[in-house]
C-alpha cells in the first residue's frame, strides 16, 4: 500500500522500516497494563447525573466507605494558569464541592473490596441536586444574560485573544473578493483503546505511594499531584506502564488520580480504578468543538491578501491541566493562516466555558478544524473565480522559506507545492475528471478533495512561552549508559504509548555507537528511572527526545573511540565503530564495545584524567521546532439517495523531513488518518438540551472500523529537516489533521451538480441528506428522476 | 461495567429449563442465550436479572430441520449457522445472505436467531425475516405450548407477547418455492452496525406478472412489518424500475419512522425509500 520514495538516509540503521521491538510482547499477550494489577481496594466513582446544580445531599449506607469534597479538604483545587489572553483561572475540586457543572463530573468515591462491589456500592449512594438550567453550546454562553458557569469569568468566556496586523484594513478595503464560510466542527473524544486506569500503593517501610496509571506525562502527573496534595514530590512515584494508546486524552491531569492518591495515603494501602467505556465517552476529555467563521480577501488573481478569523471554541466545564483551556482556540488563533501566503490577518478568538465535559488536547489539536475551515474556504474561493481548487493551492502556497507568518512563526522549510504537485501527479486528476462526468451522467456522484496543511512539529520551551502557559514543556533529556556487559541502555523523559519510540531511538543510537538497535533498550514511563521530561504529545518525541539521544550517543561515542584508541593504540580518527566493534579502518584490529566497557567500569585508572568513569552520558535538547507539511487526497462516491459516503481512494504525499523508520512513519500517517476520517464523517458526542450524552457507547459514538477504512497510499518526501540535528521532522498528528478537510472537500466537490455546501464536521449521512432535501435539484432526484 | 450479583442456572433439559424459568420469572430471572444482547445490557447495569438461566446447554434445542412445508429453528442455533445454506431452495439462500448482515463475526459465532426474536431490537435481521415471510414461533413454558404468529409476536421496541416464564424454543419459518425471487438491502453507517432500515422482499413471477409478493421493512418502526402498501403496488405488475420506485416511495409514504437524535423522521423516509428500491433492484 505504500510507495515509499525514501532518499536513504547514508546510514546503516535510520531510515530502515525495521521491526517494532516493542511488539513481541505486546502482540503475545505480555503488555503490562495499569488494569492488570491487582489492589486491596477498588473505586468507582459517582459521577454527576446532571449538567449543572447545587448539590443539596449526598447519601448513601451507614458504614459504607464513600469520599465526598467534605473528606477532601486541604486539597487543593486543579487550577491551570497562563498569563496572557484575558485568561480567567477556574479552579477544579477533585470532587464537586457545591456546584456540578457537567454530566459526569465525579462527586463521590464508592470503595469497596472489588470492583463489582464498588459499582453496587456506588449505584445506592444518593446524590440530590438543585437543577439549574445547563448551557451547552458556547453560542448560548456568550449570549447577554446566560447563567455564569464560574463567578471568576464574567460571561463564560476563559480567554480571548485577538491580533490585528498593522496593515489590516487598507489590504481589506482593497480586496477585489471576499469569501467566507461559517464552519462548525462537532464535538469528538479521542477514544483511546485503553480508556483511562490508576492504581495507586502505599509503601509502608517508605511511606512513598505509587501511583501507576494512562499518562502521557509521567514526571509533570507527579508535580502536578503532589502540588495539589502537599506532598514531598519524592514521595511519589509514578509509572506508565504499557498504556493504550492516549491521542491527548491522557496527558491532561485528571481528578481522578489526584483522588486515587489521596485515597491510598489514607488507606495506606492499594486502590485502583479502571474507567469504563462510558465513563471515558462523557468524562474524560472532549476536544474540537468549535465554531469559526472564516473570511478571506483576494485580489482580482484569487491570490490571498488577508484573512479575518472569529472562533469560539466550547472549552467545557473546567480548565484542563497543563496546557489549559487555551490549547485549541489559541492554537486556532496562531495557525489558522496554514500553508498559504498572507501577511494580512485579525482574528478574535475565545475560549467558553458550557455545562460539558472539559475540553482537552487531541491528535492534531485544533488542526483538524482550521485546516477544514481553511480548506473548504479555498475551494469555495475557487468556486468564486471559476478556477481549479488545485490551481487555486498553486498560486497561494508558501514557496520562499524560512518564512515567517502573519502571526510571527517562523515556518523553517516546507515543500507545500511539491507534495501537492506529487499527490497530484499520482492521482492524475484529468482521468479522475472524466470518470467523474461519466459517473454523474449514471446518477452517481463521485468527488475529489484536496487539503494541503503545515503541521508544527517538535516545539521547545520558547513556543509554549509564547501562549504565555505557566508551564512551559519542551525539553527532553536523555541518560544514555553502556553497562558494564556492553548493553545499552537509554532513560528518556518521554513517555511513548504506542508510537514505537523505543524502536526509533535505538535506531538513532545503534548508528551513532555501532551496535545493533535490539541491544538497545529505551526505558521510560517511571519516575524513579527515567529522567525529568515532558512526556509524548504535539508530534515532539521523536525530533526532542530523538535530538537529546542523538546527542547523548555523540559524547557516548566520542567516549568511546577515545577508550578504543588507548586500547587498540590508534588515533581516534582512524578508528570507527560498526558491529559491536571498534575498529581500526583498513586494519583488522578490533575490540568489542562489550571489552570497552567493561573497561571503563573496571580498569578506570587506565584512563585516569582523561576518561571519566562508567560510560553514561546525558543529552539534553530544546529546539526551535519545526513544521511538517502535506497533501492529503480523498476520491469519495456519496450516495445521494441516503448520504452515505464511500471512501474509493486516500493519498497522502507529506513531508516529514528524514524517516528514521519508514514502517513505524507510515503506521503513524494511517492512524492519524483514520481518525480523521472518524473526524470527517462519523464521530461525534452529541448533548441533548438538558446536557445529557446521548452517545456514550461505541454503538452511538462511531469510531471507524478497519472495515470503514480505505487503503491508504503513501508518499514520502524526505527533506531534511535543517531545524532538527536528526534531520527529521514529527508526524504523529499529520494523518488526522488533514484528513477530514480532504473528506468533506471531495463531498462537496460530489455534490457540486446539487448546489449545496457543507461546511460542517461530521458530515454525517443525516447532514448531507437534509442538504440534499434543502436544495430542489434533490428533490426532483429523490422522486425518481436521477440526474434531474 | 460490571453487571450486579445474579444467580447463573444451568439447566441440561427443556423440562428442567422451564421449572427453573417459572420458579425464577417472579424474581427477575431471564434466560440467557448467546448473552449478545443481554450481556451488554448487564454491564450497563440497565438490566439486573437476579437469575440467569442459561440455555446453553439445554439438550434438544440445536436443530436445524426441514419437515417439507417449514424449516424448524431450535433456540441454540447461532447466526453462524446460516453462514452456508441450511436448507435448499430460496429460503436457505436468503438466511445465508442476510445472516452475514448482523453484527460482526464473533458476535455471530454466540447470537442466537430465537435470542433475537425474544430481544425484539426493531432492526434485528432475523425479526424482519420473521415478519416478512411469516414465521411461527413455538413457545413452552410449564403452562403449556403456544404457537404465535410472527404479526402477533412483536409488541414494539424490544418487546414481545412473551410471558416472563415461557421459552422460544424454536422458530418455524416456511420454505419458500423455488420459482420465489428475493431481495434484501439494510443501511448502516458502519460494517455490522444495527440497521438504520431494512427491507427485505420476496414474490414470485407468473405470466410476467409479481404474484405473492411481500414486502418487509425493518429498522424504521418499532417492529418490522409487512408493508401492505408496497404489496399492493407490486403484485400483478412487471418488474421493472418504474415500479420498484413506485414501491419504494409507496413504503416510504405508508412507514411510521422511528426517530432518534441523529434521525429524523424524514431522513428515515428517505432511508425507507432507499432499502426497499434496492432490495427490489437485488431481486431481479
Ligand atoms: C456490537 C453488536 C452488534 C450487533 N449487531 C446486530 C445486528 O446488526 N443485527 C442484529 O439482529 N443483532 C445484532 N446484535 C445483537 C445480536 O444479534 C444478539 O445476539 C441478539 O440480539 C440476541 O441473541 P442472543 O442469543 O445473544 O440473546 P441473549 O443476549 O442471550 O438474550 C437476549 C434477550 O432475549 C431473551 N432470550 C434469549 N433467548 C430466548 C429464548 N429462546 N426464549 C425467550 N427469551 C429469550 C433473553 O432473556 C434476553 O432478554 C449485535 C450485538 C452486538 C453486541
Amino acid at each position: 500500500m505504500s510507495t515509499h520514495e525514501t532518499k536513504g538516509s547514508g546510514l546503516k540503521w535510520v531510515g530502515r522500516a525495521i521491526r517494532r521491538l516493542e511488539d513481541p510482547a505486546l502482540v503475545t499477550g505480555q503488555g503490562r497494563f495499569t488494569a492488570d494489577l491487582p489492589a486491596t481496594h477498588w473505586v468507582r466513582f459517582v459521577r454527576s447525573p446532571v449538567a449543572a446544580g447545587s448539590i443539596k445531599s449526598i447519601t448513601f449506607p451507614d458504614g459504607a466507605r464513600v469520599i465526598t469534597a467534605a473528606d477532601l479538604s486541604g486539597v487543593k483545587k486543579i487550577t491551570p494558569m497562563l498569563h496572557k489572553f484575558s485568561y480567567r483561572p477556574v479552579g477544579q475540586s477533585i470532587l464537586a464541592d457545591g456546584q456540578v457543572r457537567y454530566v459526569g463530573e465525579p462527586v463521590a468515591i464508592a470503595v469497596a473490596s472489588s470492583e463489582e462491589a464498588a459499582e453496587d456500592l456506588a449505584d445506592l449512594v444518593d446524590i440530590d441536586i438543585d437543577e439549574t438550567a445547563p448551557l451547552v453550546d458556547a453560542r448560548d454562553a456568550l449570549a447577554d444574560g446566560a447563567p455564569q458557569i464560574h463567578a471568576e469569568a464574567p460571561g463564560n468566556v476563559i480567554l480571548e485573544g485577538t491580533v490585528k496586523t498593522p496593515g489590516f484594513d487598507s489590504v481589506w478595503d482593497n480586496a477585489a473578493r471576499i469569501v467566507a464560510i461559517n464552519a462548525r466542527s462537532r464535538r469528538q473524544n479521542a477514544t483511546p483503546m485503553e480508556a483511562r486506569a490508576g492504581h495507586a500503593s502505599y509503601d509502608a517501610p517508605t511511606g512513598r505511594i505509587t501511583l501507576t496509571c494512562t499518562t502521557q506525562m509521567p514526571h509533570l502527573m507527579r508535580t502536578a499531584i503532589t502540588d495539589l496534595l502537599g506532598m514531598r514530590e519524592s514521595d511519589l512515584r509514578v509509572i506508565a506502564p504499557d498504556v493504550g494508546g492516549g491521542f491527548g486524552q491522557k496527558m491532561s491531569l485528571c481528578a481522578e488520580y489526584v483522588a486515587l492518591v489521596w485515597l491510598a495515603r489514607q488507606l495506606k494501602s492499594s486502590v485502583a480504578w479502571t474507567e469504563d467505556r462510558r465513563e471515558n465517552l462523557i468524562a474524560s476529555f472532549h476536544s474540537r468543538d468549535q465554531y469559526i467563521a472564516l473570511e478571506a480577501a483576494f485580489d482580482k488573481d484569487a491570490k490571498l491578501m488577508a484573512l479575518r478569523a472569529d472562533i469560539v471554541s466550547n472549552v467545557g466545564a473546567y480548565s484542563c491541566f497543563p496546557t489549559t483551556s487555551g490549547v485549541e482556540p489559541l492554537m486556532a488563533m496562531a495557525e489558522m493562516p496554514g500553508p498559504y501566503d498572507v501577511q494580512q490577518y485579525q482574528c478574535r478568538a475565545r475560549g467558553v466555558l458550557t455545562n460539558t465535559c472539559t475540553m482537552a488536547a487531541y491528535r492534531g489539536v485544533s488542526r483538524p478544524v482550521i485546516t477544514f475551515t481553511l480548506e473548504r474556504l479555498m475551494d469555495k474561493a475557487a468556486a468564486a473565480f471559476a478556477i481549479d481548487p488545485i490551481d487555486i493551492r498553486r498560486r497561494n502556497l508558501i514557496a520562499k522559506f524560512p518564512y515567517t507568518s502573519a502571526m510571527g512563526l517562523v515556518y523553517d522549510e516546507a515543500t507545500y507545492k511539491e507534495t501537492l504537485e506529487m499527490a497530484v501527479a499520482a492521482i492524475d486528476v484529468p482521468a479522475f475528471r472524466a470518470r467523474q462526468q461519466a459517473a454523474r451522467a449514471e446518477g452517481r456522484y463521485l468527488g475529489v478533495g484536496f487539503a494541503t496543511f503545515s503541521e508544527r512539529t517538535g516545539y521547545g520551551s520558547p513556543a509554549f512561552a509564547a501562549r504565555g502557559m505557566a508551564i512551559t514543556p519542551g525539553w527532553e533529556t536523555v541518560h544514555l549508559t553502556v553497562d558494564p556487559s556492553g548493553f545499552v541502555e537509554a532513560r528518556i523523559g518521554s513517555s511513548p504509548h504506542g508510537q514505537g519510540l523505543r524502536t526509533t531511538l535505538a535506531q538513532i543510537i545503534a548508528d551513532e555507537i555501532g551496535v545493533a538497535p535490539d541491544l538497545i533498550k529505551v526505558i521510560h514511563g517511571d519516575t524513579d528511572t527515567a529522567p525529568y521530561g515532558w512526556g509524548t504529545f504535539a508530534s515532539r518525541s521523536l525530533v526532542i527526545s530523538g535530538g537529546a539521544t542523538l546527542l547523548a550517543a555523540r559524547k557516548v561515542r566520542a567516549k568511546l573511540l577515545k577508550i578504543a584508541s588507548h586500547m587498540l593504540e590508534a588515533a581516534p580518527e582512524d578508528i570507527v565503530l560498526e558491529n559491536g566493534s571498534a575498529k581500526v579502518a583498513g586494519t583488522d584490529r578490533t575490540v568489542t564495545i562489550a571489552a570497552m566497557a567493561r573497561e571503563a567500569y573496571t580498569q578506570t585508572h587506565r584512563f585516569k584524567g582523561e576518561i571519566e568513569p562508567g560510560l553514561t552520558e546525558s543529552g539534553t535538547y530544546d529546539p526551535p521546532g519545526t513544521f511538517s507539511n502535506a497533501c492529503h487526497v480523498a476520491i469519495v462516491a456519496v450516495d445521494v439517495e441516503t448520504g452515505f459516503v464511500r471512501i474509493e481512494r486516500f493519498l497522502v504525499a507529506e513531508d516529514a523531513g528524514r524517516i528514521i523508520n519508514p514502517m513505524i512513519a507510515d503506521g503513524q500517517v494511517h492512524g492519524g488518518v483514520a481518525q480523521g476520517i472518524g473526524n470527517a464523517l462519523l464521530e461525534e458526542i452529541v448533548y441533548d438540551e438538558s446536557g445529557g450524552i446521548l452517545t456514550a457507547n461505541l454503538a452511538d459514538y462511531m469510531p471507524p472500523t478497519a472495515q470503514e477504512m480505505p487503503p491508504i497510499e503513501l508518499h514520502h518526501l524526505e527533506t531534511p529537516s535543517t531545524q532538527s540535528i536528526t534531520k527529521a521532522k514529527g508526524l504523529g498528528e499529520g494523518g488526522s489533521i488533514g484528513a477530514p478537510a480532504a473528506v468533506v472537500n471531495a463531498i462537496n466537490d460530489a455534490l457540486a451538480p446539487f448546489g449545496v455546501q457543507i461546511d460542517e464536521m461530521p458530515a454525517t449521512p443525516q447532514r448531507i441528506r437534509a442538504a440534499l432535501r434543502a436544495s430542489s435539484s434533490a428533490h426532483s432526484r429523490a422522486s425518481g428522476k436521477p440526474g434531474a | 461495567m460490571k453487571p450486579a450479583a445474579f444467580v447463573r442456572h444451568v439447566p441440561k433439559t427443556l423440562d428442567e429449563a422451564l421449572k427453573v424459568l417459572s420458579d425464577v420469572a417472579p424474581d427477575d430471572g431471564r434466560i440467557l442465550a448467546g448473552g449478545q444482547s443481554l450481556v451488554p445490557i448487564m454491564a450497563f447495569r440497565l438490566a439486573k436479572p437476579a437469575h440467569l438461566v442459561d440455555i446453553n446447554e439445554v439438550e434438544g434445542l440445536q436443530h436445524i430441520a426441514s419437515d417439507g412445508t417449514m424449516l424448524s429453528i431450535g433456540a441454540r442455533v447461532r447466526h453462524a449457522a446460516f453462514h452456508k445454506p441450511v436448507v435448499d431452495g430460496p429460503l436457505g439462500a436468503l438466511l445465508a445472505y442476510v445472516a452475514r448482515h448482523i453484527a460482526h463475526y464473533p458476535i455471530r459465532m454466540r447470537g442466537t436467531f430465537c435470542g433475537s426474536l425474544a430481544h425484539a431490537d426493531p432492526s434485528s435481521e432475523w425479526c424482519l425475516v420473521s415478519a416478512t415471510l411469516g414465521a411461527t414461533m413455538v413457545v413452552k413454558s410449564t403452562r403449556g405450548e403456544r404457537l404465535i404468529a410472527a404479526a402477533d409476536f412483536f409488541e414494539g421496541i424490544m418487546s414481545t407477547v412473551l410471558a416472563e416464564d415461557e421459552l422460544l424454543a424454536e422458530v418455524k419459518l416456511p420454505l419458500l418455492s423455488a420459482d420465489t425471487k428475493f431481495g434484501f438491502y439494510e443501511f448502516s453507517r458502519r460494517a455490522g452496525d444495527f440497521a438504520m432500515a431494512s427491507a427485505l422482499v420476496t414474490y414470485r413471477l407468473e405470466g410476467g406478472q409479481i404474484v405473492d409478493a411481500r414486502v418487509g421493512v425493518g429498522g424504521a418502526e418499532p417492529s418490522p412489518r409487512r408493508i401492505a402498501e408496497a404489496e399492493a403496488a407490486l403484485n400483478g405488475q412487471a418488474p421493472g424500475e418504474d415500479i420498484f420506485r413506485a414501491t419504494a416511495e409507496a413504503a416510504a409514504a405508508a412507514v411510521e419512522p422511528l426517530e432518534d437524535h441523529q434521525t429524523t423522521g424524514e431522513y428515515r423516509r428517505d432511508l425507507v425509500r432507499a432499502v426497499v428500491h434496492r432490495a427490489l433492484e437485488n431481486s431481479v
